[in-house]
């Protein structure tokens, strides 16, 4: 491979790329520089124009005009199978491994070795053993099948795929959503050492933290455009914020007066722990990813099974959905597509849906008139960026998908809400609405409601929440007040390093 | 709700496709026998008749397999409870059972047809593929063992055999059976669109976690859907008996396919969340004309069936064309 020969020069431009669907304009006079051994950064809300951008040089959409040059040649894919093989390697979010294939056969798969029309077994291995021994990480079977593989074992086999291609321009999409901190770190060495081999980086995140850690620059799109280039070690967070958003964000963390009233849930898990929520206040759930955060907040709500004393206003409540719903207790699914939201449903469907049997007593029947009515409103007092409550879900940003989530508790008008991850993988614009509104629903003098959030971002918990508790080996930690504990101190309770 | 072109498109597509395959074989009849287009025999009063008598068994079965399509579900032994049931009801009128007797018996037998699969595959958590492909070989089995491998006579059952014969009157156009047909899947349209229960059908079968995170009684709503569908096949076989004139346990043998290929030439997705009771008929009515047609034109059987594989390919082919050109 002759990629770690040339350094410094661009490895790839883009050119004023315009693009348009029909009557919408997704980018306008794109240009973005790549030089060899560099990670760039690519930040900007979701519908900015950043994946759009990437199907582009992916090859899977054609500009309308506009030009790419690769190493100085023109570069122009007939199709993501063109462009693979032209230099250009995609890692999305959803993983494309085929499960059952060994590690060694996902990474040659589509340029197979071949002794005459067989499949080299021994020489895919061989080839498999040295790209993964390169990308530091010889401990991955190649004869295992993928789909035993951790997460992010299968995300290095599909690096590998790439590198083991000779990939000149690799691009990560969002790689980082579904990895735990720790994995997080190794991916950052991982693509250091790539940007080493003089193979140009391309990064999408909505975190901006690991922008900092891993891009030396980066450049911010917004409505289609691209609004700045900065190196990452010189341009500051607030800078990179407003240019994302077009406008200054300084409270991000809305916090109104809030005045915690009477005990509206108390939970009691054997094993685990137990937890009490008052009206008028957050309670954060903090942890590594693994630590049971997510566990207990499903075994309050009756998902999955799992035993729980759970006492709603003063009365007991049986752990299930359908009568957690009836008591007024909501849940946002951390896991949108798979369980959140049914997508292929429309809007008013989704939202309307827990709420649909209530008031009881009208035959059990259904105005389609009512429920779009009702939607709207939510549509509106949200902000959800779409055409109308009919339509499908699955077409709306994830954004907009997460605000219709959260209308769900807001139709089933539900005092105790919680939520598991609430803005996961979403932009800031769309996170900065739902702290708002969190901080209104709790804040809220006629009837103020109680929330319990599970997140990973330790900042967000910060910001929001009133109390915290850790989450450590499937156990409940004890309550901190916001304001008397640190990040550090929570983070060594996390990791059990105090 | 507004009336954009799309939906038009999705709703009346079905019937698109079905006016087309009429035409076509008017157009195959006016070339080969040289009669005038308006005149050929596939749209005179007879030929309807005739179409809606063989469409009327799969057009009843069809309407409780949307429900179950609808909710990602699929029921393979409905051919043989369809039979099982006529079988059923022939007994019982044998042993000089009153109508209103028989048909309780028939519609029983199907729900109880219904409920078996429902509960192995709610309580039992076993694929429907699976567990309705053996419940197809047991109720064949069934069915053969009560009618002794015969057919049994229910000819003189006139009340039975009315209801596919042709109308009395002109003005009434359709057998009454037709007319049943009709109003059981306009009724089965308006539970879907406008009960909870239709709503929570479509919420199970596009995302069975979010309908249970959303406090939906999942396994009660699919056991709700194979009883209908179960009754509905009961409906189903006292059509058979009516149109054929006898319980017949080898009766309709691989109606299974017909009705799943209705469904979903209809527009409904074998994934879930996705499916038209209305386009379901069109799709059991678009079946027979092609069988009609190429009878009334002396297609050979091997023909006759190579064209409606082809055509079930084609409509879903056609349904995936234009929902793409729907998305972008």
């Amino acid at each position: 491979m002759t990629v770690g020969d040339i350094r410094a020069h661009p490895r790839l431009e883009m050119r004023g790329i315009h693009k348009s669907f029909g009557a919408t304009t997704a980018l306008t006079d794109v240009s973005l520089r790549v030089l060899a051994g560099e990670v760039h950064a690519l930040v900007g809300e979701n519908g900015a124009g950043k994946s759009t951008l990437m199907k582009i040089l992916a090859g899977v959409h054609r500009p309308d005009s506009g030009s790419m040059l690769l190493d100085g040649e023109p570069y122009d894919p007939a199709d993501p199978h063109d462009g693979r093989a032209r230099g250009v390697g995609m890692i999305y979010q959803e993983l494309s491994i085929a499960p059952h294939l060994s590690v060694a056969e996902n990474m040659m798969l589509g340029m197979e070795p071949r002794r005459g029309p067989f499949f080299a077994r021994s020489r895919a291995r061989a080839i498999a053993l040295k790209t993964l021994a390169e990308l530091g990480h010889p401990e991955v079977d190649v004869d295992q099948p993928a789909g035993r593989l951790a997460i992010s074992q299968q995300q290095v086999v599909e690096i590998g795929r790439s590198v083991a291609m000779g990939c000149r321009v690799i691009v990560f999409d969002e790689p980082t959503s579904s990895l735990a901190q720790e994995d997080v770190t190794r991916l950052g060495d991982l693509i250091a050492k790539l940007a080493a081999q003089g193979i140009a980086i391309l990064y999408i995140s909505h975190f901006l933290e690991e922008v900092r850690r891993f891009s030396s620059s980066l450049t911010v799109m917004r409505d289609g455009r691209s609004v700045g280039g900065y190196p990452t070690a010189t341009v500051s967070d607030e800078r990179i914020v407003a240019d994302m958003v077009g406008r200054d964000v300084h409270d991000l963390y809305p916090r109104s007066a809030r005045k915690p009233g009477e005990t509206l849930l108390e939970a009691r898990i054997p094993g685990v722990g137990a937890m009490a929520v008052r009206r008028g206040e957050i309670l954060g759930l903090c942890g590594l990813v693994g630590s049971g955060r997510t566990r207990t907040l499903r075994a309050i709500f009756g998902l999955d099974s799992i035993e729980a004393e759970v006492l709603m206003k003063g009365r007991p409540v049986v752990p299930a959905p359908r009568a957690a719903w009836f008591a007024g207790c909501g849940f946002v699914s951390e896991n949108r597509k798979e369980e959140g939201l049914a997508l292929d449903l429309s809007i008013a469907d989704n939202v309307c849906l827990p709420a649909l049997d209530r008031p009881p007593g009208r035959l059990g029947l259904v105005q389609p008139a009512e429920l779009a009515r009702r939607t709207r409103t939510w549509i509106a007092e949200l902000n959800i960026r779409c055409q109308g409550p009919g339509q499908p879900l699955g077409s709306l940003s994830g954004g907009n998908q997460q605000k219709a989530a959260i209308a769900r508790l807001i139709d089933a008008d539900c005092d105790v809400w919680l939520m598991d991850e609430p803005t996961r993988g979403i932009d800031i614009a769309a996170k900065a609405r739902i702290y708002q509104l969190m901080d209104q629903l709790v804040a809220d003098p006629a009837r103020p409601r109680a929330i319990v959030m599970v997140s990973s971002h330790l900042p967000e918990l910060l910001g929001v929440c009133d109390r915290v508790m850790v989450v450590r080996r499937g156990r409940l930690g004890p309550p901190h007040i916001i304001g008397q504990v640190s990040a550090e101190q929570l983070m060594f309770e996390a990791t059990g390093a105090a | 709700m507004k009336w954009d072109s799309a939906k038009i498109l999705r709703a009346f597509g079905p019937f698109g496709a079905f006016a087309l395959v009429w035409a076509c074989f008017g157009v195959l009849e006016s070339w080969l026998q040289g009669t005038p287009f308006v005149k050929a025999a596939i749209f005179s009063g007879e030929a309807v008749v005739n179409i809606i008598q063989n469409t009327a068994v799969v057009g009843v079965a069809a309407i409780g397999m949307t429900l179950i399509i609808v909710a990602a579900g699929i029921d393979l032994s409905v051919g043989s409870a369809i039979s099982f049931c006529s079988v059923v009801a022939a007994k019982v009128i044998a042993a000089g059972g009153a109508p209103h007797f028989v048909i309780m018996a028939a519609l029983g037998t199907g729900l109880a047809c219904g409920l078996l699969n429902g509960l192995l595959i709610v309580f039992a958590r076993l694929i429907p593929f699976i567990t309705t492909l053996g419940t197809l070989l047991v109720l064949r089995g069934l069915s053969l063992g009560l009618a002794d491998s015969q057919p049994i006579n229910v000819q003189e059952a006139a009340w039975l055999r009315w209801w596919l014969l042709p109308p009395a009157s002109g003005f009434a156009l359709l057998p009454p059976g037709g007319w049943l047909m009709l109003s059981l899947a306009a009724l089965t349209v308006l539970v879907l669109h406008y009960t909870v229960f239709g709503r929570h059908v479509f919420a199970v079968g596009s995302n069975e976690s979010t309908a249970r995170l959303c406090g939906v009684a999942v396994d009660r709503v699919k056991l709700e859907v194979y009883a209908i569908a179960g009754v509905l096949s009961g409906a189903a076989g006292l059509m058979l008996c009516s149109f054929q004139g006898q319980g017949d346990p080898t009766g309709a043998e691989g109606y299974e396919l017909d009705v799943i290929a209705a469904v979903v030439i209809g527009g409904a997705s074998l994934s879930g969340g996705v499916g038209s009771v209305f386009g379901s008929m069109i799709g059991a009515l678009i079946m027979t004309v092609i069988r009609t047609g190429c009878t009334l034109n002396g297609v050979s059987l091997g023909a006759t069936k190579v064209v409606t594989g082809t055509i079930i390919v084609a409509a879903v082919l056609a349904d995936r064309i234009r929902q793409r050109s729907a998305r972008s």
